[in-house]
């Protein structure tokens, strides 16, 4: 079996691309697939961290590319999931500790291994973004509706392109009040500057910081708010035709302002 | 809280000025770099807010940014449209650096010397890099260098030239991870000193984020400032106006705050008012307020 | 609601305004990052203006800047001469052929060469507004 090799990456830093990846790979573990998070921000890492499984992390990608372990040894399996595993990255070197090539074997390789890899890129555009690149066949950009990061993931939407990797949206920590009082970009706008595929919209909640204190990923909380729009990304990247629900309940204002087409 | 010498040889005194002063030595300015190794916690706001405070208590203020390939900082200021010329340009000698200089809108001793948006990180020569920014402290009271995500090339080039590091966090786990990381890689030579940005006391009270006093029990820094997360950051960046221009918000204050410190200033220490009275002294039992 | 009041009284939305900031900053961050499309403007926009006049190839300038609330193309292009015929020859050849009109016309054989380079992906943004300044250039020699 080989899995779709997705990357997550934004260009802006601070988006959610790895709360993103988290929750987006649990929920498509909870849906039965294997799922297999990569950390390809070398001396940075953060994945193992906002699933909670920093504690047990033995070998990193850069050990598998220098040979001292197998691919499996250094895999983490979350006890929480049948099928949730992560490849973590190295903390104590950085980014050319990998080229591309290696990146791009390493993925092939756990392509093998699951239905889904993903791997969660670091902000920017240098060295450590086309590592992470090198080994996806998709790309989910992630922006929040503020000016910088849509400024960002523009150029990286141009970027992707330039290798043709097809590339879908997410709009992150979108503030339905705000848009209404027109202080805050709509996922309209967001698209239509983009002149991207929507993949998802995600409203801020200011209990997701908790969540990733905590190393919790949101799919395992059934109250939380923001479970249902993981797990309705999770069926729309599995292909299944998903409607945008409004953001929020709020009646015929919020149906005028939030409501988008369903695709 | 922090008077800093001016060493007029500069950083670590060891490198000759390429033009050296002739007559009286002249007091060389302040070269900051702006840095978190986590994107998104507020460097590039906190960069565009702190000079746009320096700046209106008199000083002069160079602004650099050093995010080659993903230029904000003159969009934070409003000034994207104004751009002609960039770093690249300066240090590649098509221009001169007087010309590259874009005068800010509403601060008239604040200027910015943009990134450019179109070439690559590892295009930049350190060494000229550091040239520059010694030149620039020749002219200006400040030289801010807004420092891009990482730890990679970029973060290299903006940290050469600096003298002194402002390291910018939020209350989030991987945040001060990533800063702890950074601070360990600048060493002590830049005296790195601590922004919190985006704290929520309302949920530190409920104890679903990290208080002031988690985080620098830490980082152990000097706490330079705390910014609460406001709304109207969001609107300043939608419009192109510095919040730092705003009488009216905290964010300001805080901004302004910290500028006095930078200054020399013996303000008062930074903390996080908690909204409702009642609230406030419950808070104030738990230890929410940073002494 | 507060939107509606806003709009009553003329205050422009911060989002509207970011809006428009952002359309213009990635129309100009889009030019720049495709140089081999405006390299190729360029060359059209010479070879267009070569039927009519005879300029310097060697001296022409193009930058974008934003006015208002478009971006424009401004295009320095010095003139060497122009033939006292009415409608004048291509640039340089002296083949004499005239013009009928003084209009410029849309003239299949006055498509310039194709760049080179395939065009970058196309970005998806409206055509800038071009305005084009000519230089008489008094020392051009004859």
């Amino acid at each position: 079996m080989s899995a779709r090799k997705i990357v997550l990456t934004s260009g802006k830093g601070g988006v959610g691309k790895t709360t993103t990846t988290v929750n987006l790979g649990a929920a498509l573990a909870k849906r039965g697939h294997d799922v297999i998070l990569v950390d390809a921000d070398i001396g940075l890492r953060n994945l193992d961290l906002v699933l909670g499984l920093e504690k047990r992390i033995v070998f990193d990608v850069v050990d598998v590319v220098e040979g001292r372990c197998q691919l499996r040894q250094a895999l983490i399996k979350d006890k929480r999931f049948d099928s949730l595993s992560i490849l973590p990255a190295a903390q104590t070197r950085d980014k050319d500790a990998v080229t591309q090539a290696q990146m791009a074997k390493v993925v092939e390789d756990l392509a093998e291994m699951a239905d889904y890899v993903l791997i969660d890129c670091p902000a920017g555009i240098e060295g450590g973004f086309r590592n992470a690149v090198a080994g996806a066949s998709e790309a989910i950009v992630v922006t929040t509706p503020e000016v910088s990061a849509i400024r960002d993931a523009d150029r990286v939407i141009g970027k992707l392109q330039e290798r043709s990797m097809p590339v879908r949206l997410i709009v992150n920590r979108i503030r339905p009040e705000m848009v209404r009082s027109g202080d805050m970009l709509s996922v309209e706008d967001v698209c239509e500057i983009l002149s991207a595929e929507l993949l998802g919209i995600v409203p801020d909640d200011e209990e997701v910081i908790d969540t990733t204190n905590r190393g919790e990923p949101i799919v395992l909380n059934d109250q939380h708010r923001l479970k249902s729009i993981y797990e309705k990304i999770a069926r729309r990247l599995d292909g299944e035709i998903v409607p945008f629900s409004t953001l929020d309940n709020q009646g015929f204002l919020g149906r005028l302002f939030g409501a988008l087409k369903a695709g | 809280m922090h008077v800093l010498r001016q060493d007029d040889a500069g950083g670590n005194g060891s490198q000759p000025h390429e033009q050296a002063p002739v007559a009286t030595p002249a007091k060389l300015g302040r070269a900051i770099v702006i840095t978190s190794g986590k994107g998104g916690v507020g460097k590039t706001t906190t960069t565009a807010n702190l000079g746009t405070a320096l700046a209106r208590r008199g000083a002069t203020v160079a602004l650099v940014d050093a995010d080659v390939g993903l230029r904000n900082l003159d969009i934070l200021l409003g000034l994207e449209s104004r751009v002609k010329y960039h770093v690249l340009d300066v240090l590649e000698e098509t221009v001169e650096l007087e010309e590259a200089l874009i005068t800010d809108k509403n601060s008239p001793t604040l200027r910015l010397l943009a990134a450019a948006q179109t070439r690559e990180k590892d295009e930049v020569d350190t060494e000229k890099m550091r040239a520059l920014v010694q030149r620039l402290r020749e002219t200006f009271d400040y030289v801010l260098i807004d420092c891009p995500a990482g730890i990679e090339t970029g973060f290299r080039n903006a940290v050469v030239g600096a003298d002194e590091a402002i390291v910018v966090c939020t209350p989030e786990v991987s945040a001060v991870r990533d800063v702890d990381r950074v601070v360990g890689l600048l060493g002590n030579r830049f005296r790195p000193q601590l922004v919190i940005n985006r704290v929520r006391p309302q949920l530190v009270k409920k104890g679903k984020m990290l208080s002031v006093e988690d985080v620098n029990g830490i980082l152990r820094l000097p706490l330079l400032g705390v910014i609460a997360d406001e709304p109207e950051v969001i609107v300043s960046t939608n419009k192109g106006e510095p919040i730092a221009l705003r009488t009216d918000t905290k964010t300001a204050a805080a901004y302004h705050a910290i500028a006095a410190r930078i200054a020399g200033e013996d303000v008062p220490a930074p903390t996080v008012e908690i909204k409702e009275s009642f609230m406030g002294k419950l808070g104030s039992l738990f230890g929410g307020r940073r002494s | 609601m507060i939107e509606f009041f806003n709009k009553l009284f003329g205050r422009e939305a911060s989002s509207s305004t970011a809006k428009e900031r952002l359309r213009l900053v990635l129309m100009s961050d889009h030019l720049s990052l495709a140089p081999d499309m405006v390299e190729a403007m360029k060359r059209d926009l010479v070879d267009v203006i070569s039927k009519y006049v005879q300029v310097d190839r060697t001296k022409i300038e193009v930058s974008f800047e934003q006015q208002d609330k478009a971006l424009a193309m401004l295009a320095n292009i010095p003139i060497v001469g122009v033939n006292r015929d009415a409608g004048g020859p291509r640039g340089g050849s002296g083949n004499g052929a005239p013009a009928a009109s003084s209009a410029p016309t849309a003239n299949p054989s006055a498509q310039a060469s194709a760049p080179e380079n395939p065009a970058p992906p196309q970005p998806a943004v409206p055509t800038p507004r071009r305005r084009r300044r000519k230089k008489a250039n008094p020392a051009a020699a004859t």
